[in-house]
């Protein structure tokens, strides 16, 4: 166990660092750079700019010493922000759009799992249909057309929270549920067929069998593999709570790393942009290997040698 | 001699999962929203040009200095900023949005079982590093991608077929923007498609008939796409339904970041973040264009579902 989580752990570093590659070609390969904006610089300054930062240089040398820096975790400046290293903007920011992602993956959680087990349990029931379509109605609405719709009533017009900006909990309502929607709706659907599919196996049967209480086989048995889809789930969700953030921190106006990783790649802020991939990236990978470890804890049948 | 109505008809796969499809009442329920919509964007511009005698894109007279109408008789979703009747802008804007939908989902599907099925066929070493550059492509951010994409492509770089492709439906920057919209989104979701065809391939390359084909000299690539590929249909229409949803879901997200449709071309996304801006004093031109959206892909995932199970009964969610 110890040697397979050393052995995922360690080919983290190598992924990460040919995602950064790949990220940096796709860069290098769109017309143009940072310095090549609307306004024309005087050519003695693009000449004094494009030494400064090896740009004139050959493109592996370049990418030989970003890569030589970025192995020793230092990503350099922004260029957009002028004297802030890119490890400083990333900290700074991202602590808004974790709480913002883990809270709304909780509340995912919490709404999805309830309204999976339910609707599982009573199979056909008008429950299990209502919260069904419920949850497809959640996969369909973009969550930049829910967000300012939930504004729209709960701000503008019930006056119950603000509309935006960061600041107390009351901010941080809207912008959660916004972000939970599409996930309780996943949740919820995964949840039901894993539960399903769970409780017609033997080993349910075996443990009714054998006269657990109904509450001991939901609790201790059925829901322990009926979760392993929403547990796989997690991996990719957190992935994509990037992508999510973007819409609900611009829609909410927060200060978060999404926003500011697009800004970075419209910007063309080369650093950034690079070093909030390979940030994330890793970040992507750890969630995914705890994700395989805790399957392990949950089903036992699945052993790593 | 039997006579000919006392031979059992067989039901054929396609006939099988048709009547499957049709018990299915909320599959049901999207297959004619569906063909409604449709209908719609296809039919309606054109009436309502007719009736008013202004296309999508023009701006009425009597359209003075409150330009921005509530919902009435006459523009029955209200009015754009501009004047504009919003119900044409919205079923101008659903040509296009399907249009992306469909479109970027055959590229992503053309890509992803050529790669897939491959992959699948050829196994070993080379499937090994197939896969794992699937697998680090998913690491990068597809909006990334996307961005780059399009950053590349556009303006004077973009490609000559391209430019004849959108030239042949009237040119222009716009419209080059969506046909390299069709090309990019395609592009980053082909990914899911691949592993589910190589999923597939892998269980059957060694079914007899692929034995056969290959005992008889029939070359790897008419295997993988004259044996091979026609067997993954089932898995891969399914498939093909639940991308176009996300597809215009991503290209919706795009509009709304500025990189998507550009202005006077309109996509139901494009249209939506429009209306995001003026939420407060006309909320109708968000809720118009959003529910209309949030409604057709509604449909669609309901039509995805229905169809996976369908075609597929054995992974069907119960």
């Amino acid at each position: 166990m110890l040697k397979f989580i050393l052995k995922r752990l360690i080919i983290i570093i190598p992924m990460a660092l040919l995602v950064v590659t790949l990220t940096w070609g796709l860069i290098r390969i769109a017309p143009g750079n940072f310095y090549s904006g609307e306004k024309k610089l005087p050519p003695a300054i693009e000449a004094n700019i494009t030494k400064k930062y090896g740009l004139d240089k050959p493109w592996y040398v370049q990418y030989g010493k970003m890569m030589w820096n970025i192995v020793q975790l230092d990503f350099g400046d922004s260029l957009k922000y002028q004297g802030q290293s890119v490890n400083e903007i990333i900290w700074r920011h991202f602590p808004y759009s974790a709480t913002i992602g883990l809270l709304a993956y909780m509340l995912a959680l919490l709404i999805g799992l309830s309204a999976g087990i339910i609707a599982a349990l009573k199979q056909n029931s008008l429950f299990d249909y209502g919260s069904m379509a419920l949850a497809m109605l959640g996969l369909s609405i973009p969550n930049f057309v829910l967000g300012p719709i939930l504004v729209l009533v709960f701000s503008l017009w019930l006056f119950w929270v603000p509309p935006a900006r960061w600041g107390g909990i009351s901010s941080l309502i809207l912008p959660v549920i916004t972000l939970a929607a599409i996930y309780a709706a996943y949740i919820a659907r995964l949840t039901r067929a894993g539960m399903l599919e769970v409780l017609r196996s033997d080993y349910i049967r075996t443990a009714r069998a054998k006269g657990l209480s109904e509450k001991t086989v939901l609790l201790k048995h059925a829901l322990r593999g009926g979760i392993i889809p929403v547990v796989s789930f997690t991996g990719p969700a957190l992935a994509s709570l990037l992508a999510g953030t973007v819409v609900v921190e611009k829609v909410f106006a927060i200060p978060g790393l999404g926003k500011i990783f697009i800004e970075s790649v419209f910007n063309r802020d080369e650093p950034l942009t690079l070093g909030i991939v390979a940030f994330l990236s890793i970040l992507i990978m750890v969630f995914n290997l705890a994700v395989d470890i805790s399957y392990g804890f949950l089903d036992p049948r699945i052993r790593y040698e | 001699m039997a006579d000919e109505k006392d031979i059992v008809k067989g039901t054929s796969l396609w006939k099988d999962a048709w009547q499957r499809l049709l018990k299915n009442k909320l599959a049901v329920f999207g297959l004619i929203v569906m063909v409604i919509m449709v209908i719609a964007v296809t039919i309606g511009p054109p009436i309502l040009r007719w009736a008013t005698g202004l296309t999508p894109y023009d701006i009425p007279a009597d359209a003075d200095y409150i330009k921005a109408f509530p919902p009435s008789w006459q523009h029955p979703m209200g009015t754009d900023d501009a004047g504009r009747d919003l119900l044409a802008r919205v079923l101008q804007g659903g040509r296009i949005s399907l249009m992306v939908g469909v479109i970027s989902t055959f590229v992503s599907l053309i890509v992803g079982v050529s790669y897939g099925a491959t992959a699948g066929y050829l196994g070993g070493k080379i499937d090994n590093v197939m896969m794992r550059i699937v697998d680090i492509i998913y690491a990068i951010p597809y909006i990334l991608i996307v961005i780059v994409l399009l950053f590349v492509f556009s303006g004077e770089n973009t490609p000559n077929w391209i430019d004849a492709i959108s030239s042949s439906f009237g040119g222009g920057a716009g419209l080059n923007q969506i046909f390299l919209l069709f090309f990019s989104l395609g592009l980053v979701s082909w990914l899911t498609m691949a592993r589910v065809v190589r999923g597939q391939v892998l269980s059957l390359k060694n079914q007899e008939f692929v034995l056969a084909a290959r005992a008889t000299g029939v070359s790897t690539f008419n295997i993988i796409f004259k044996h091979l590929v026609p067997n993954t249909l089932g898995p891969v229409i399914v498939y093909a339904t639940l991308t176009i949803p996300s597809v215009m879901l991503t290209e919706a997200f795009l509009s709304f970041l500025g990189i998507g449709v550009q202005a006077p071309y309109a996509s139901w996304g494009s249209l939506a973040s429009e209306g995001i801006k003026n939420i407060a004093l006309f909320p109708w031109q968000l809720i118009f264009p959003g529910v209309t959206m949030a409604l057709t892909l509604f449909s669609l995932n309901f039509l995805g579902d229905g169809l996976r199970d369908a075609l597929d009964p054995q992974t069907r969610k119960f």
